[in-house]
């Protein structure tokens, strides 16, 4: 976004860099905005609402995986807003909740706006309570009161602000309406011209309020600029190891009004003294009070909750909405209809999937490479480029790129917004509230259910997802087995295998159907490897019990088609694509490097070939396949490609293919069948690649996104060795006993 | 009794969690609302029978039973509507 106006220059330093550390930059804006809530009230809507962007909102708990940041100019201002994930409180016991208490905390917002769920006010009153002992600054943004409305829920704005002490403004966020409001509200708490008296909590327990008023001089001697003494003494006697780290540095002297230099001090000696004396009377009266410190704040939060709920929000009889919804939910949930009705779903979506991208698919690849490769070389050839240029950008890097372009952007397109519109309406929480119990047992988190089934449409997707789960352990048992999801990239070379091979032996009418079962058997099995693994796992390296379960089952909400239409492609879709591309833009040259690079008269390709395919023999493949899966690590979908390319190669028959290193597509499945049967190509290596492309390493993308989420170079190379291994043994397996049984 | 005894549609109050619960799971429990006095009520067995989904202070929370067998709770009547009943 364009900003013109001169960047304002006062921003101390010391919060510029807390800001860069929390991964934002720390200029351009005159006010700036944070949005925090429970997860699933509306949150991101209300965010696109205010700064126009188009982010993607889901109707799960945790939906916003990382932090949206937007910014627009106001009245010549600039303003920043930046989407906290969703929250049920600040104590902090997700990361998820981690991300949003630091924000909130340490990223000093000028305004906290929260937002709140009409329809489940109470619930969500325990995170406001929580906010305004941190900050002063607070907007209440009353969000879905249509759908309150709707179930005869009526909250009274006014008097909700005033027992809070700060503006609640209630909005409608999915037609924008209030947002003017509430921005204007939001903006004039953060310039101070809307002075807020915001309610804190009157009554803790005797036992508390002693240790409070005790530790907060303290801190207020050391600190005197800190706001919130009160609720940093009682973070300390909770024992929360952020904000005792904070104050052991002298860090947290930082958050006052009048900001002094304490943070520079302190990173030059590595504590802060005065804190040090804070943290040991805090941890003294830790012991005095015992360990039910919890329950009791948890307890006076949700006693003031209760009694402000109360005042506010009035009850009709008049609940349609909740009986639709619960008449669904028997429904969805049901013990005899629940499951058959998820395969039905997910059968239907991926069905649409794969029929639907046939023919954009064949469009694409007639448009990117039948058309345009043959102009592009033209001219090349007519600006005079030499042949290794032309060969190694136009064959080498174009073609891999137009083949990854063609095959995934169709069937993408189409998966991610039909898996969006399941999400928006609230039905995938619903799948995972059914299939919780399968989980269980093989010790995961039922919410794996849904980072799985993204995974079918891409895996370093599926990875990203899997921050909706609460409790590490779990969470990376679902980022570990993410890869037994037979994620799109290798839909493609399944179904072209399964057609030449399979399909083949059965009777003609039936080939399509014996085909399209073989891989749907295949990615069942895939099903099964990841329980198996996810069991595995939690009863070995990664054992324990769950530590944390509970999903939250948002109500149906009609799904915005259009809406979702446009969000799901540029969200998710256009940016796995980019990312694709990234990776298959060095793939295209290896490829072509390697096939026009000859040592001793033969290409790199060759030798790689004669050196791989002892091994691949032994596991039912060949060399060129395994040399194809050492290239196509970068993206699945050029396996295919590859192995084509390869095998006219080994042939050494160039008049099949179009050149050494050329990517290229045959029109006809039986050009294919034939080619692959000259090749050597049997019944047993039709089965052992499909079984090979649904176990092996991740591709280079879900590798590195695997590291990013996890941060441990470790379990990357679990999750990338442990399918690869699979793959091995189970072919080899596979190829020994189909050769005892042919023998 | 346990929130696990109590079938789809009754209520209960809660009593407290166990301290056999504690940690992460604890504090999440604390955060959506169960605390002594909250009214909850079974409102959906999942279609394998577990997990149950409690209505919670206005939010539909599904709790594994060996969770909900961790809360403590006496019967607030049977078959009626809680007194949070407006989840939806």
């Amino acid at each position: 976004m364009a900003l013109r106006a001169a960047e304002r220059s006062d921003l101390p330093s010391e919060r510029a860099s807390r800001l860069v550390r929390l991964g934002l930059s720390p200029h351009r804006w005159d006010h700036l905005i944070a949005l925090a809530g429970n997860p699933n009230v509306g949150k991101s809507t209300v965010f696109n609402a205010l700064t126009g962007l188009r982010q993607h909102t889901g109707n799960w708990p945790g939906k916003t995986v990382a932090r949206a940041e937007g910014a627009f100019l106001h009245q010549g201002a600039r303003v920043k807003v930046v989407d906290l994930p969703g929250a049920y409180s600040l104590q902090a016991g997700s990361t998820d909740e981690e991300v949003a208490r630091d924000f909130v905390l340490f990223g000093q917002p000028d305004v906290t706006v929260v937002v709140v769920d009409a329809t489940r006010l109470e619930r969500n009153l325990n995170l406001v309570l929580q906010i305004l002992e941190i900050t002063d600054r607070v907007v209440v943004c009353l969000n879905l009161v249509d759908e309150a409305r709707r179930r005869g829920i009526r909250v009274k704005a006014k008097r909700l602000a005033h027992e809070l002490g700060v503006p609640v403004i209630p909005t409608v966020a999915r037609r924008g309406e209030g947002i003017d409001d509430l921005l204007a509200a939001a903006l004039a708490v953060a310039t101070g011209d809307r002075p807020t008296h915001p309610r804190r909590i009157g009554s803790l327990p005797a036992p508390i309020d002693e240790a409070v008023r005790s530790i907060a001089p303290l801190i207020s001697e050391e600190f005197p600029e800190l706001p919130n003494l009160r609720w940093v003494a009682l973070r300390l006697l909770h024992g929360d190891e952020r904000v005792a780290a904070a104050l052991g540095s002298g860090e947290i002297g930082g958050l006052g009004g009048e900001l002094r230099p304490v943070a520079a001090h302190s990173e030059k000696n590595g504590a802060h003294p005065g804190g040090k004396r804070v943290l040991q009377a805090a941890v003294e009266w830790r012991g005095a009070l015992g360990s039910g410190l919890h329950d009791e704040f948890a307890e006076a939060l949700f006693d003031e909750a209760a009694r402000i709920a109360k005042e506010c929000v009035r009850r009709e009889d008049r609940r349609s909405g909740e009986r639709l919804d619960g008449r669904l939910d028997r429904w969805l949930t049901s013990r005899v209809f629940g499951f058959p009705l998820m395969i039905g779903v997910l059968g239907v979506v991926f069905w649409l999937t794969i029929a639907g991208a046939n023919v954009p698919s064949q469009l694409l690849a007639g448009l990117l490479i039948d058309d345009l490769h043959p102009m592009l070389l033209e001219l090349a050839g007519s600006v005079g480029a030499p042949w290794w240029l032309s060969g190694f950008l136009i064959d080498g890097v174009y073609l891999a790129t137009a083949w990854v372009v063609s095959v995934m952007l169709p069937p993408m397109a189409i998966f991610f917004p039909l898996f969006t519109l399941l999400e928006d309406f609230g039905y995938l929480p619903r799948v995972a509230f059914n299939l919780d119990s399968l989980f269980r047992l093989a010790g995961a988190h039922g919410k794996q259910a849904l980072t799985m089934s993204m995974g079918f449409g891409c895996n370093a997707a599926g990875v990203v997802a899997a921050r909706v789960i609460d409790s590490p352990r779990e969470r990376l048992i679902a980022v570990v087995t993410n890869n037994f999801s037979l994620c799109n990239g290798r839909w493609p070379t399944q179904i072209l295998v399964a057609t030449i091979f399979i399909g083949a032996l059965a009777p003609p009418h039936l080939a399509g159907a014996v085909a399209a079962s073989a891989v749907v058997t295949v990615a069942l099995i895939g099903i099964v490897f990841m329980f198996a693994v996810s069991w595995g796992l939690s009863r070995t390296v990664l054992r324990g019990e769950a530590t944390t379960f509970s999903l939250e089952l948002p109500p149906y909400r009609p799904p915005r088609i259009l809406q979702t239409l446009y969000t799901s492609v540029i969200d998710r879709t256009l940016i796995i694509l980019r990312r694709a591309v990234l990776f298959a833009v060095p793939a295209g040259a290896a490829i072509w490097l390697i096939s026009n690079i000859s040592v001793g008269g033969t290409a790199l390709a060759g030798h790689g070939v004669a050196m791989l395919d002892p091994v691949g023999v032994a596991i039912g493949l060949n060399g060129v396949i395994l040399l194809a899966y050492v290239i196509a690590i970068p993206a699945n979908e050029i396996v295919v490609p590859t192995v084509l390319m390869l095998t006219v190669m080994a042939l050494g028959s160039p008049e099949l293919g179009e050149g050494a290193g050329v990517i290229f597509e045959r029109d006809s499945l039986g050009e294919v069948a034939a080619l692959l049967g000259a090749g050597g190509w049997t019944l047993l290596t039709g089965v052992c690649l499909m079984l090979f492309s649904l176990l092996h390493n991740p591709c280079s993308t879900t590798i590195y996104t695997i590291y990013k989420e996890t941060g441990s170079g470790r379990w990357t190379a679990v999750a990338t060795l442990l399918p690869l291994a699979l793959g091995f043994a189970v072919c080899f397996l596979v190829a020994q006993l189909w050769r005892l049984g042919a023998a | 009794m346990t929130l696990a005894d109590i079938s789809p549609g009754d209520s209960a109050t809660v009593q407290g969690i166990s301290p056999r619960c504690d940690g992460p799971a604890r504090l999440r429990l604390l955060d959506l609302g169960v605390v002594p006095g909250t009214v909850v009520q079974a409102r959906l067995e999942s279609a394998a029978g577990d997990p149950i989904a409690y209505d919670i202070r206005g939010a539909l929370v599904a709790l594994r039973r060996e969770q909900a067998a961790l809360i403590a709770v006496t019967s607030a009547g049977a078959r009626g509507e809680p007194v949070g009943a407006d989840w939806r």
